[in-house]
């Protein structure tokens, strides 16, 4: 397996990720489309640490990991926090911060 | 052979020396007044009991050393004569360095003993004219900033300390004037009073900044000494804006308005104004800067020509005043009036110029305290279509004001006849066109003066009582008396006494050139004089004497209407100075609203518009955020990947 392939598959898993932000209205289901994100992107430091034999993209997927799992932490609790407040999880409810 | 002698003596004005003995305590001068007017205002109400003494003591005790240095002045040779007294260094900025001097010469010494001597008489009348005002300390305090002010004025040996004693004078006039301030009309017409001076100082100030920037200086002998060497233009030019400011204090044409409503002060205010000071000012200013006008024929051409026109105008506004205080303020436009044309002619003229000034500085003080004191026993009427027979009620006014009268018309032997016929003699020996007709001019003056006076005097004291039913006309107390018959036997004697071999002019010589001396006691422009005098009379007797005065105003012909209006200055004033700049100010009130304050709203209502509807873009929509920034992000990349392409 050539790596390549895992590129594709890390930019099918971007796309998939990023499609998922865009039009879904759950917030633990944007959360999840973010995490992907991150890991396509992690899968494509790898490869092309693999591809250039240097590890310096190695590296930096756990610097990712470090900083997905800090961001975890913190939306997470943001997300308690507004449905606690509002009963909701819909980011679409959220939006008095406009106009 | 005198003429050459003349011009030598012009030519080489006589050195200043300072001032040492009894005359280096000149700083006393005004110092007196100074302090009165401090102790009278910071003391505040502690000092309403013997405030009014302390006000006449102070600048009695001016006058009295002001009689010492006199003294000591005619104790030095003539040409030794003017001194300087150097008080301190006042401003040094790079090369404009001023000293603050006081200057005594036989000019400012005929002025100090004016001011101080006649200043105490009106100060001493007004202790019985004023006792019955609350506010009597506060005049007494703002009199003697009045004093001393002029004081300063007629002392400073440099234009800029003149100038700080002229703006003195202003201040006090307008204090003094809106002194009952809570009378609308005595509150307007000191600000009017005040406007006009502004104008007038507007070209002293200028004629200031013109002999800094073309001489370097502005000391009376600096300027004196270099105006010489300046061109035409430069000397023209000061004649004029010196002019300028002494019309605004002398109330001169085209300043004159604010004079008559100036009467809205208390009379001795009116007395002081008109007999010692501030209107005196302008006379003194031309006088004293006599080297300037000698190398200027338009400048004098100007004072005379003002001159004229104002003694004429005053002297028509005095014919149908019935209000005895403004029938007398148009008298003393008028006379000064004769002033600028003496003081315009020239050598001929300066020295006849302030022989009346100090003559009418006694007799109009005691027509107007005369007034005055009519004023006091007919509950302060001023109409004089009220009046009527005081002549047996009030003897002691009848008789100073009588004499005030006698001599302000000219008749032989009172003062005024000495010193009018001279500056009318000296407008007649001008020659020429101009000579005839600033002569025919002075000559129609005295006639009208007579007419005028006459008419007040026929309104006050003859004829059958108008008054009103409440009022008990009375003689002043002699506090206010004395003053008057101090003021009297002035006029009586001191046009003789200054006129008669060349006394004044003499005294004056060095400092101002001399005039040709008289070869005879009364020329025949005299003699003109004295008829137009008779004329003057006989018309006021057949119309006030022979005839009942009505107790109101008939309606009149149209110089009458015009008289009553001052001849329409106000008018003129308003439709050609007032009323443009009104239209003025709306023009640019309207520039300012429509054009500066609608190119900026304008600006700042696109700015809020475009702004209120890009703010749309702020749907609050956390997706659509995020689409924007894939967006960006994917336009970023494509950019850089073109870039590097």
């Amino acid at each position: 397996m050539s790596p390549a392939h895992y590129i594709a598959l890390s930019a099918i898993l971007f796309v998939i990720g990023g499609v998922g932000v865009l039009i879904r209205r759950n917030a633990i289901v944007i959360f999840m489309c973010v995490e992907l994100m991150l890991n396509a992107a992690n899968l494509a430091f790898v490869a092309f640490a693999r591809m250039h034999h240097n590890l310096d993209g190695q590296v930096i997927a756990f610097f990712v990991m470090v900083v997905a799992a800090a961001e975890v932490v913190v939306g997470l609790a943001i997300l308690m926090a507004m449905f606690r407040t509002r009963r909701s999880a819909s980011v679409d409810d959220a939006n008095l911060l406009k106009y | 052979m005198t003429g050459s002698l003349a011009a030598a003596s012009a030519a080489a004005p006589t050195a200043t020396l300072p001032a040492h003995g009894i005359q280096s305590l000149a700083w006393l001068l005004l110092a007196f007044p100074v302090a009165g007017a401090a102790v009278l205002l910071l003391a505040g109400r502690r000092a309403d009991r013997w405030g009014h003494l302390f006000g006449c003591v102070t600048v009695l005790a001016a006058f009295c050393y002001g009689v010492f240095a006199f003294v000591a002045q005619l104790g030095y040779p003539a040409s030794r004569r003017s001194r300087d007294l150097n008080l301190y260094t006042w401003i040094s900025v790079g090369r404009f360095h001023v000293n603050l001097g006081l200057l005594l010469d036989p000019l400012s010494m005929c002025f100090v003993l004016l001011i101080t001597g006649v200043g105490s008489l009106i100060l001493i009348y007004s202790i019985g004219y004023m006792a019955g005002d609350p506010d009597r300390r506060r005049f007494f305090a703002y009199m003697n900033v009045f004093i001393a002010a002029m004081l300063l004025l007629v002392l400073a040996d440099n234009y800029l300390a003149l100038y700080v004693g002229w703006e003195g004078v202003g201040l006090a006039s307008y204090l003094l004037i809106g002194f009952w301030q809570f009378k609308p009309t005595a509150a307007t017409a000191a600000k009017k009073a005040f406007v006009v001076n502004r104008v007038g100082d507007a070209g002293l100030t200028l004629a200031i900044l013109l002999m800094f920037a073309t001489f370097g200086t502005v000391s009376f002998s600096g300027v004196f000494g270099s105006v010489g060497g300046a061109g035409q233009g430069v000397t023209t030019a000061l004649g004029l804006l010196l002019l300028l400011g002494a019309c605004g204090k002398s109330a001169q044409l085209p300043l004159q308005s604010w004079l008559l409503d100036a009467m809205e002060g208390p009379t001795p205010v009116s007395a002081l104004i008109h007999a010692a000071t501030m209107v005196t000012a302008g006379v003194y200013l031309i006088v004293r800067s006599n080297p300037i006008y000698a190398l200027s024929a338009d400048a004098r051409l100007a004072v005379t020509v003002v001159g004229a026109v104002t003694l004429l105008f005053g002297a028509i506004i005095g014919c149908a005043k019935d209000d005895i205080k403004k029938a007398l303020a148009g008298s003393t436009m008028s006379q000064i009036g004769y002033m600028f044309l003496g003081a315009g002619l020239g050598p001929p003229g300066y020295a006849y110029a302030i022989a009346l000034l100090l003559a009418h500085g006694f007799f109009k003080a005691c027509l107007f305290l005369g007034a005055g004191s009519v004023m006091h026993g007919m509950n302060d009427e001023v109409n004089m279509r009220r009046y009527g027979a005081l002549a047996r009620l009030m003897p002691i006014t009848l008789a100073t004001f009588g004499i005030g009268y006698l001599a302000i018309i000219g008749m032989p032997p009172f003062s005024g006849f000495f010193t009018k016929d001279a500056v009318i003699e000296a407008a007649f020996d001008k020659g020429g066109t101009s000579g005839l007709l600033l002569g025919g001019a002075a000559l129609l003056g005295a006639g009208i003066t007579a007419f005028y006076m006459t008419r007040v005097m026929f309104m006050t004291f003859a004829g059958k009582p108008r008054w009103d039913p409440d009022v008990h006309p009375h003689e002043s107390p002699p506090v206010m008396t004395w003053p008057m018959i101090l003021l009297a036997i002035g006029s009586v004697v001191e046009g003789w006494f200054l006129i008669v071999n060349s006394r004044l002019a003499d005294f004056l010589a060095p400092v101002v050139p001399p005039p040709p001396r008289p070869d005879k006691i009364i020329s025949p422009y005299g003699f003109a004089a004295l008829g137009m005098l008779v004329v003057g009379f006989l018309i006021a007797w057949a119309m006030y004497g022979r005839r009942e005065v009505p107790r109101t105003a008939p309606a009149g012909h149209f110089p009458t209407v015009a008289a009553r209006k001052d001849l329409y200055g106000d008018a003129v004033n308003e439709s050609v100075l007032m009323r443009p700049g009104q239209w003025l100010t709306r023009l640019s009130v309207y520039f300012d609203n429509r054009g500066v304050d609608g190119l900026v709203n304008t600006l700042a209502a696109a700015v809020g518009g475009t702004s209120g509807r890009v703010r749309r873009i702020q749907t609050g929509f956390v997706r659509s955020y995020a689409l924007s920034m894939f967006l960006g992000a994917a336009l970023f990349v494509a950019a850089m990947l073109l870039v590097r392409l």
